[in-house]
């Protein structure tokens, strides 16, 4: 059965002087001036009013008006969890706006059923002056909690965010990652039917958005309905069992095949794609010799790279950050797993260090490592930062290190012998030679 | 989770370009929660950071009672002889100054919750209305400076004083349409926020906040009635007072029929913007 049905929905906003946004009544008042005065001119002239102005074929954008969204219809089934994807501006927020009736839709309509709750920003509605205690209730209410809902939830929110000690202090006094995980504790205590969820793992530390993912998880495993916006597609390729890719306002694809969204996803994305790639929104400080800005796989230049992989892919790992203690002992590298979190193996940047030694100088650095990708067997894969100096083994801490996912698609070799999945986890092309005797 | 409940047995709800009113009164209702942790929100925040916290609630009445005594009581040598001339004055600055603080703070409140508005759906009346609970708690505040002018006067209030919470709550549907009203024109038009203190400051004058409403001619008592506050102002004072005072039954029946009008006319205009307020805002 049906939980979100969408019919023609379309939305329109205004764009630039027209805008609606801060309208002053004199422009109201010259507006009508003006328009009366156009009005009063067309009758002593013989032209003929634009069919622009006067907007009458349904089709037609009024000028200074695009469409947000156009004419999206789709069907969302109770337990579905949909990973929504598409560039920036292609109507992903509005279409959440809709279906959460923040705002309406020009035209057509959405038919709802069952209890909605979204979640477009983590910690609406928090005020800096009340304690965390008073945020909790008052955000439990904000999101449409009842009073008695939210007092019987009490303590599994406070203990989830593990905020217990400073619950009568002034949120305004939290760290920002206090606030995040009280603020993000309080709606993953929602107990909705259908769950809207925008981007809000864009936030907070990479430890952080791991929890919101397996919460995610857990919501669509309960049965839930989860609609859920996001730029990190191995969390949308783990998490969704369909997808919708959007793209300037229209519906492109609506499937149950995650992959072939993301696929059709990357051949439109162009330069704004977010995949292979960790940067943290707020940088993160790990230790005090050396902390990544950002982690990506592209090719040797860091052009974007598709995916799935393809075996025969030129692929580096490019790691940039700041060395801010240079020591001859500062080493950084990455470990590589399988998506089940077999270590595969295990490098140091000084590897490369075939004669003498390789050290990282004081200030801005770029780092890069060519991925075996004509080593690696078909599927999932993981890499982890890591970094060392003398003294201190793990400049990150494991739960919470700079990492990114890939995949190796199935087509591996171009050779018609090579067609399906070896067994094993590595799948080296091998060299072999046939004789006759 | 094992016994969550079937989705299928809700009712199904359509978000289209209209909105049904039907749901959203029955939204009103069930988001009810919200307008108490609204109101109670706006109450923690106001005095925080205050020296003198909810003391500001007493000043602001007693220094205009004062300015307002010595202005009509001892320079224009206004006659009060129902109760002292202070009192006949508080009495209306308490009733004044309920009307007008809320009128001006739900006026503002759409625009000052825009970040609420443009993230969460709830019905938006809410906001304004939620500020008017702040005021009453204000008024209720201010009524004990009241009641301790009163014991300092030796004057005893009359049993009239049991009307009183019904002319609190005619200055409440008052504040309530203007309040709807204002602070949905205040979300498209910015000029509201200056034009609103500007008007109160004028309606000051033009209510029969420092004086008796009988200092005005017989024959023109009925328009200047036309004034809501007047009936509201007077239905204080006669609650307070009372004894020698008339029932002000002309100018509270008006003064009824004007604020249901303005509710009336400010939930239309609300509803019709609500609809694209996230857009505008």
């Amino acid at each position: 059965m049906s939980a979100v049905i969408a019919e023609g929905l379309s939305k329109q906003y205004s764009l630039g002087e027209s805008n609606e946004a801060y309208l002053a009544i004199r422009d109201v008042l010259a507006r009508r001036s003006a328009s009366t005065i156009r009005k009063v001119s067309r009758v002593f002239s013989s032209e003929p009013a634009s069919p622009a102005l006067d907007g009458t074929t349904r089709k037609v954008v009024p000028s200074g008006a695009f469409l947000a969204l156009d004419d999206v219809s789709f069907e969302i089934k109770h337990g579905d969890v949909v990973g929504l994807i598409g560039r920036n501006g292609s109507g992903k927020s509005t279409l959440l706006k809709i279906i959460s009736r923040i705002t309406t839709p020009t035209r057509g309509r959405a038919r709802i059923r069952g209890r909605l709750a979204s979640l477009l920003e983590v910690g609406t509605g928090f005020h800096g002056e009340l304690t965390g205690r008073e945020n909790v209730l008052l955000n439990g209410a904000i999101l449409g909690m009842k009073h008695r809902e939210i007092k019987s939830k009490f303590d599994e929110i406070v203990a989830f965010a593990d905020v217990e000690q400073f619950l009568d202090t002034p949120v305004k006094r939290y760290s920002s990652g206090m606030f995040i995980r009280l603020a993000f504790s309080v709606a993953a205590h929602l107990d909705p039917d259908i769950l809207l969820v925008d981007e809000v793992l864009a936030v907070g530390d990479a430890a952080f958005q791991k929890k919101c993912l397996a919460k995610l998880g857990e919501a669509g495993q309960e049965g839930r309905t989860v609609v859920f916006v996001s730029h990190n597609m191995n969390a949308v390729e783990q998490l969704c069992t369909s997808g919708i890719l959007l793209d300037r306002g229209k519906l492109i694809q609506h499937s149950p095949d995650v992959a072939d969204c993301i696929r059709q996803y990357a051949s439109r994305a162009g330069t704004d794609f977010h995949f292979h790639r960790w940067e943290p929104v707020v940088p993160v400080r790990f230790n005090d010799w050396f902390n990544p800005s950002r982690m990506y796989l592209g090719d040797r230049a860091g052009n974007p790279v598709p995916s799935p992989l393809g075996a025969t892919d030129d692929v580096w790992l490019h790691v940039e950050g700041t060395v801010e203690g240079a020591q001859s002992t500062l080493r950084v590298g990455y470990n590589f797993f399988t998506s089940d979190g077999v270590l595969l193996y295990s490098t140091w940047h000084t590897d490369g260090a075939v004669a003498g030694e390789v050290r990282l100088g004081q200030g801005q650095c770029h780092l890069r490592s060519r991925v075996p990708t004509p080593l690696l067997n078909e599927g999932g894969f993981r890499v982890e930062l890591v970094g060392s100096v003398q003294g201190v083994s793990a400049l990150f801490p494991r739960e919470s290190a700079p990492s990114l996912s890939l995949t190796i698609g199935s087509e591996k070799y171009g050779t018609s012998y090579w067609m399906l999945k070896r067994l094993g986890i590595l799948a080296p092309q091998i060299e072999w030679e046939v004789g006759t005797a | 989770m094992t016994t969550r409940r079937d989705p299928e047995s809700l009712p199904e709800l359509i978000v289209d370009s209209e909105g049904s009113d039907r749901q959203y009164w029955r939204d009103l209702l069930d988001f009810r929660d919200l307008f108490y942790f609204l109101a109670w929100r706006d109450i923690i925040i106001r005095y925080k950071q205050t020296i003198i916290g909810i003391g500001w609630a007493v000043i602001q009445p007693l220094m205009t009672m004062i300015i307002f005594t010595v202005v009509f009581g001892r320079i224009a040598r206004l006659e009060s002889t129902a109760a002292p001339y202070p009192i006949l004055v508080l009495s209306g600055v308490l009733a004044w100054q309920f009307v007008a603080q809320s009128v001006a703070a739900a006026s503002n409140s759409l625009v000052g919750s825009a970040n609420l508005v443009s993230k969460v759906y709830f019905p938006r009346m809410l906001v304004p209305a939620a500020t008017i609970a702040i005021s009453v708690v204000d008024l209720g505040v201010a009524l004990l400076l009241l009641g301790a002018m009163m014991v300092a006067y030796s004057f005893s209030p009359s049993i009239n004083i049991i009307a009183l919470p019904l002319f609190i709550a005619l200055g409440a549907l008052l504040a309530l349409g203007l309040g709807v009203w204002l602070s949905a024109l205040a979300v498209k038009y910015r000029d509201v926020r200056f034009a609103v203190p500007f008007a109160i400051q004028l309606g000051l004058f033009l209510s029969p906040v420092g004086f008796s409403s009988s200092v005005i001619d017989e024959q023109w008592r009925l328009l200047y009635a036309l004034n809501p506050l007047v009936g509201i102002i007077d239905g204080f004072r006669w609650s307070i007072i009372g004894g020698p005072l008339r029932f002000p039954m002309e100018e509270a029946t008006i003064s009824l029929v004007v604020a249901s009008l303005v509710l009336l006319a400010g939930v239309r205009f609300f509803r019709k913007t609500e609809r694209t307020l996230a857009d505008v805002i």
